[in-house]
């Protein structure tokens, strides 16, 4: 099995918030609620960049780690996913996770946040796949239908890459040996500790 | 026309040679796109402790602008592997005093036995304070724990559906029995701050150790000893620090930030182990560790020897104002 990722290639990502709008149309997001979200750091100066982030799927995720309830789990594929029946919205995955990932459907007061929601990796949850019970809580189970998460399917630049984390990380690599720049691995060092495999 | 063919040459010669002139500029300016760029590794490199890269967002969510915040790798460590450390020692050891105390000094007897006559020390409103403080600090206290431990702890046990229920109940009960709570606190402190203030009377009875450590040998107190003013502001400030910490919880938006967040429940779930700690050590000798304790809380009236040997003053000081038996003298009754 391959230990899928996201790499964004922000020397090529322009903000133009596809990938963003992409996952809501897909998963009929609730508003208030972002799963992906485009960051423009140095906004306006030059050299700003924008970064296209989400849930990393992290190794090792410190959202499964503190979580009271023990309600994540980790697919073959390494994807990070979790049960929403399980979930008691103690917001404590949002306090560990290095990305901002996890989303409340409610401003909680009272710990009165709601059911926890993040990107899934276009991987649905533990209900059966492609079910309508699956859908209704965590979107569409894209990976079940061999496709990969529609943000990177549908960026234009090809900025936002998905896939094994091996591949997409030499694609990456190839493109700043060609033009002779990169920004960087947003989030690699972080998530993985910067290995393409780990 | 109006235009003639010589007049658009010239314009033509003119715009050409504006090109001819400006080509050698713009290939002086080279203009790379990414000479000045972000680099990650340099935004990492520059993070001070706690802090995060942010940026600019195009969602209505402040908290959204932040991309990376390497800290919570750090919380995450404190939750899984200090904390659990920490709780162990502070009530794991607590336990293991008691137990070790309970088998060395053994219960604590009144000396001279019960006098048969009894003296009231707590009036109901006191002791009303007291329990309900005292039984919103035990849910507190258990669902609180359940937060930190219980997946590692209780859910082996339920599985995940009921741990997950049980929990949920218990969070909506830490949620809201803390407003008793700290009504609870607010009220003790008032009425009892009069009896709680320092003196030079609680040097003694430290250094006699209280007194508890040996038999038949008891320093004088007034109404509440070093021990108990100590727990008394154990209580107050530890509380005053849980009610703070654990607002911030409460009402996560007031917090600018997530490193804000992190810090209070770090100083939340730290405070509770020792707290718990404390207040394991004082439902001790409140109960099992010392005889005739307890009705102090029970029934709020406590037998005249234990009152004699304990708060010898402070029974002094109820006799003159005539809300105590006079037996004459300050010393324990023999027994019946
Ligand atoms: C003094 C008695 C209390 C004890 C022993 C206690 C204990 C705890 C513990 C152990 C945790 C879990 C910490 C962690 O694992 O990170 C916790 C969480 C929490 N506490 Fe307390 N606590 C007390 C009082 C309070 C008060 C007075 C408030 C509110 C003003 C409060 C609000 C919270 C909140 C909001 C959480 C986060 C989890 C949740 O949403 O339920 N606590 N407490
Ligand atoms: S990015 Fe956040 S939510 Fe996703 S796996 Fe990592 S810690 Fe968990
Ligand atoms: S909000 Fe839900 S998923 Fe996140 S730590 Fe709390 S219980 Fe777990």
């Amino acid at each position: 099995m391959a230990r899928v990722k996201f790499l964004c290639d922000a020397d090529r990502c322009i903000e133009c918030n596809a990938c963003v709008t992409a996952c809501k149309n897909e998963h009929e997001v609730p508003w208030g609620i972002n799963r992906r979200r485009v960051v423009t750091i140095n906004d306006g100066k030059p050299g700003e960049r924008s970064v296209s982030m989400a849930c990393m799927h992290c190794t090792d995720a410190p959202c499964a780690a503190v979580c009271p309830v023990s309600c994540f789990y980790t697919t073959a594929d390494a994807v990070v996913l979790h049960s929403k029946d399980l979930c008691i919205g103690c917001g404590y995955c949002f306090y560990a996770c290095p990305f901002g990932a996890p989303q409340y459907p409610k401003v909680g007061n009272f710990g009165s946040r709601g059911k926890m929601d993040k990107c899934t990796y276009c991987a649905g949850g533990p209900e059966a796949d492609s079910t309508p019970a699956e859908y209704a809580k965590y979107g569409a189970n894209r990976l079940a239908e061999g496709k990969l998460p529609i943000c990177a399917e549908m960026c234009s630049t090809k900025s936002l890459l998905a896939g094994d984390g091996a591949i997409i990380a030499e694609i990456y690599k190839e493109r700043v040996m060609k033009r002779g720049y990169g920004s960087g691995m947003w989030g690699w060092k972080t998530a993985y500790s910067d290995s393409p495999t780990g | 026309m109006s235009i003639s063919i010589s007049k658009l040459r010239a314009v033509c010669a003119a715009i050409a040679l504006l090109f001819a002139v400006a080509h050698p500029a713009a290939a002086q300016l080279s203009f790379k796109p990414t000479a000045e760029a972000v680099q990650e590794d340099q935004l990492l490199k520059a993070l001070k402790e706690g802090d995060k890269i942010s940026g600019r967002i195009s969602i209505p969510d402040p908290m959204a602008s932040s991309l990376i915040q390497p800290a919570g790798r750090e919380w995450r460590d404190f939750q899984r592997s200090k904390l659990p450390v920490i709780g162990a020692v502070a009530i794991i050891g607590m336990f293991a005093l008691l137990a070790v105390f309970l088998m060395i000094r053994g219960r604590i007897r009144v000396d001279h036995g019960f006098a048969g006559i009894k003296i009231l020390r707590f009036a109901s409103f006191e002791r009303f304070t007291h329990w309900l403080t005292a039984s919103c600090f035990i849910i507190l206290a258990l669902s609180g724990l359940n937060i930190s431990f219980g997946r590692v702890l209780i859910l082996p046990l339920f599985g995940p559906e009921a741990f997950s229920t049980l929990t949920a109940w218990g969070k909506i009960a830490h949620n809201y029995l803390a407003f008793p709570f700290m009504l609870g606190l607010v009220m003790m402190f008032l009425i009892w701050i009069k009896d709680n203030i320092p003196s030079k009377l609680d040097l003694e009875w430290i250094k006699q150790g209280g007194g508890i450590l040996a038999n038949g040998k008891h320093p004088p107190a007034r109404r509440f000893n070093a021990g108990q003013k100590g727990i008394f502001w154990i209580v107050i400030i530890g509380g005053a620090l849980m009610s703070l910490s654990g607002w911030y919880l409460l009402f996560p938006y007031i917090p600018a930030n997530v490193t804000e967040l992190q810090f209070w429940t770090v100083i939340h779930a730290v405070i509770a182990m020792l707290f718990v700690g404390v207040m394991l050590a004082h439902i001790y000798i409140g109960s099992v560790g010392m005889e005739g304790a307890f009705d102090a809380m029970g029934t709020g009236e406590v037998d005249l020897n234990w009152a004699k040997e304990h708060h010898s003053l402070w029974v002094e000081e109820e006799q003159a104002k005539g809300r105590a038996p006079d037996t004459g003298s300050s010393r324990p009754m023999p027994a019946e």
